[in-house]
């Protein structure tokens, strides 16, 4: 399965202090270890919400609303996208995230949709065009 | 609790018995060790609790069970004692022997433990068996199922393997230089085996284990990590990745298989079709000699980039395919090679080929033979030899879909004739 690892933003993070030297590295051994686990997919550390802006969805009204945004908790720092077997796999690894300073802070693990979720019904047009399906030898689809 | 020590036991077990399969030079011992440590920690941490840093932890226990076994044995005292300040043991366990325990080199030691695993003294099933225990740490509970076969089946040969790989006195090593691209080639056949397993649809099963392809990515994975300088690791990946990467868009809400030229492209993977392009650029990048797993990544990589059916680079797919052809002939490569010529040159080139092709017996019951043959007679214009074609494939193929597929080709020829 694919997980979601969500950092939340902090204080530090939102304020757009960088992080030391000792928590860098640290996160560097941290992703090296999952590359070489075969667990990591992706991940990217996010500005400071200021830098970023939302679009709101209203209607036919489109409103775009500069940043930074107020509730702190509820922000974005860094996501990694993950392949782990089990919940708990996902959750044993985000227990090993570094945190030397031992600050504050909130990890959320979400499990991503996989084909076997959506249900007989996703793909209706499918059935179209597998009524034409033309006999081309490509047999390693 | 269990739940939290079986995802340790995920994340560490490799780890654990690489590690002490170093002390032991034994990877059946090395195992059984691991597994007694792993005992252990079901017994102790739900009273105790998860220890700080559980790997360093199991490590410790396993190696303490490695010397006492050692011991037991009455092995050669000086050999104890050497054991014994490798591992820098003594007992309990301090904090300074944990850290110690957790910051074991250890890459070495798992490429030793995959090439043993996958070591050609074991027949294909037992290297595959061995290779799903040892290095995805999967219980024979979950192999059984993936090879419907039953428990006791797989735990006979994975006992029976690692009976051969001690009685035939297989090092704990990793091959040197000249026998090195030999065994290599035995490490990705076992991983690639087990990506098909996951892969490709058998009648009457679920069509595709996610789970086993999953573990076959992730050790092709982890092995790129090992091993990066190996064109041939980083094809494999890309092929695995790129042939995932399709998943979602070759089969159908029914079940039956939807072929590559016919796949709604929207619901290919993108993020798998990235890592693929970039484990290919990689496989490249490495200026090694370009194998048949690179080649065939490749193939697979010349469909990903094209947007649509249409804008697939035919000329391109007829090189590779020739290349593909000389390094690892075979009539299903040959059937494939003609419609990639048919596509970007004529339909008569490609129907030399596979004319050639209707002799060989081990295409005698495929059915793609006559629906290609088929395609290729419809285009030049030769609509009663096209039907019969139809016809024959459709009474060759077991899937519904694609047996009214071919009946309504056959039909459309007839009426065009």
């Amino acid at each position: 399965m694919r997980v979601m690892v969500l950092i939340k933003a902090t204080e530090q993070s939102e304020a757009g202090e960088m992080p030391s030297q000792e928590l860098l590295e640290q996160m560097t051994d941290f992703n090296e270890d999952l590359v070489r686990a075969g667990v990591m997919l992706a991940g990217d550390g996010l500005h400071p919400s200021s830098k970023g802006v939302r679009v709101e969805f209203s209607g036919r009204e489109r409103k775009v609303i500069d940043g930074p945004f107020a509730e702190t908790k509820e922000l974005l720092a860094g996501y990694w996208l993950w392949q782990v077997k089990s919940l708990d796999e996902a959750i044993e690894w985000t227990k090993r995230i570094p945190n030397p300073t031992g600050e504050h802070g909130v990890v959320e693990i979400r499990p991503v949709f996989e084909a076997d979720d959506f249900g007989e019904e996703f793909t209706p047009e499918l059935r179209e065009r597998e009524a034409q399906l033309r006999a081309q030898a490509e047999t390693s689809a | 609790m269990k739940r939290t020590i079986e995802a340790v036991w995920r994340i560490e077990s490799v780890r654990l018995i690489a590690g002490i399969a170093h002390l032991t030079r034994d990877v059946g011992l090395a195992e059984d060790l691991a597994q007694e440590a792993l005992v252990a920690a079901l017994e102790q941490w739900p009273e105790s609790g998860v220890p700080e840093n559980p790997g360093a932890w199991l490590m410790a226990t396993a190696k303490h069970r490695a010397i006492d076994r050692l011991r037991r044995a009455e092995v050669h005292q000086r050999k104890t004692e050497e054991l014994a300040r490798d591992a820098e043991l003594r007992s309990p366990p301090g904090d300074e022997e944990l850290a110690a325990a957790a910051d074991d080199p250890f890459d070495d030691d798992l490429l030793r433990l995959i090439f043993t695993a996958c070591h050609p003294v074991l027949s294909t099933d037992a290297r595959v068996a061995l290779t799903l225990r040892l290095l995805c740490g999967l219980t024979t509970r979950e192999i059984a199922p993936a090879y419907l076969t039953t428990e006791s089946a797989v735990a006979q040969r994975i006992v029976r393997a690692k009976r051969t790989l001690s009685a035939t006195c297989v090092p704990f090593a990793v091959p040197e230089h000249r026998e090195l691209h030999e065994r290599l080639a035995s490490v990705l056949e076992v991983i690639y085996l087990i990506f098909n397993e996951g892969y490709s649809a058998s009648a009457g099963e679920r069509p595709i284990r996610p789970e086993l392809m999953e573990e076959a990515l992730r050790l092709g994975r982890i092995l790129a990590e090992l091993l990066p300088r190996e064109a041939e690791v980083h094809g494999l990946v890309a092929l695995m990745e790129l042939q995932a990467s399709r998943t979602r868009a070759r089969s159908s809400p029914s079940g039956d298989q939807v072929l590559l030229l016919d796949q709604d492209r929207s619901r290919w993977d993108w993020l798998l079709v990235g890592r693929g392009l970039a484990a290919l650029e990689r496989a490249y990048a490495t200026g090694g000699a370009v194998g048949p797993y690179t080649l065939q990544a490749g193939i697979a990589a010349c469909h990903a980039r094209a947007r649509t059916a249409e804008d697939t680079d035919w000329e391109r797919l007829v090189a590779i395919y020739d290349g593909l052809a000389q390094l690892m002939p075979s009539p299903v490569v040959e059937l494939n090679r003609a419609v990639a010529v048919g596509m970007a040159h004529s339909p008569h080139a490609a129907l030399e080929i596979v004319n050639r092709l209707r002799e060989e017996p081990a295409l005698d019951s495929y059915h793609l033979l006559p629906s290609v043959r088929g395609d290729l007679l419809d285009k030049l214009g030769r609509f009663d030899e096209a039907r019969a074609e139809f016809e024959r494939a459709a009474l060759l193929t077991a899937n519904s879909r694609q047996q009214a597929a071919l009946l309504e080709r056959a039909a459309a020829c007839a009426a065009r004739r």
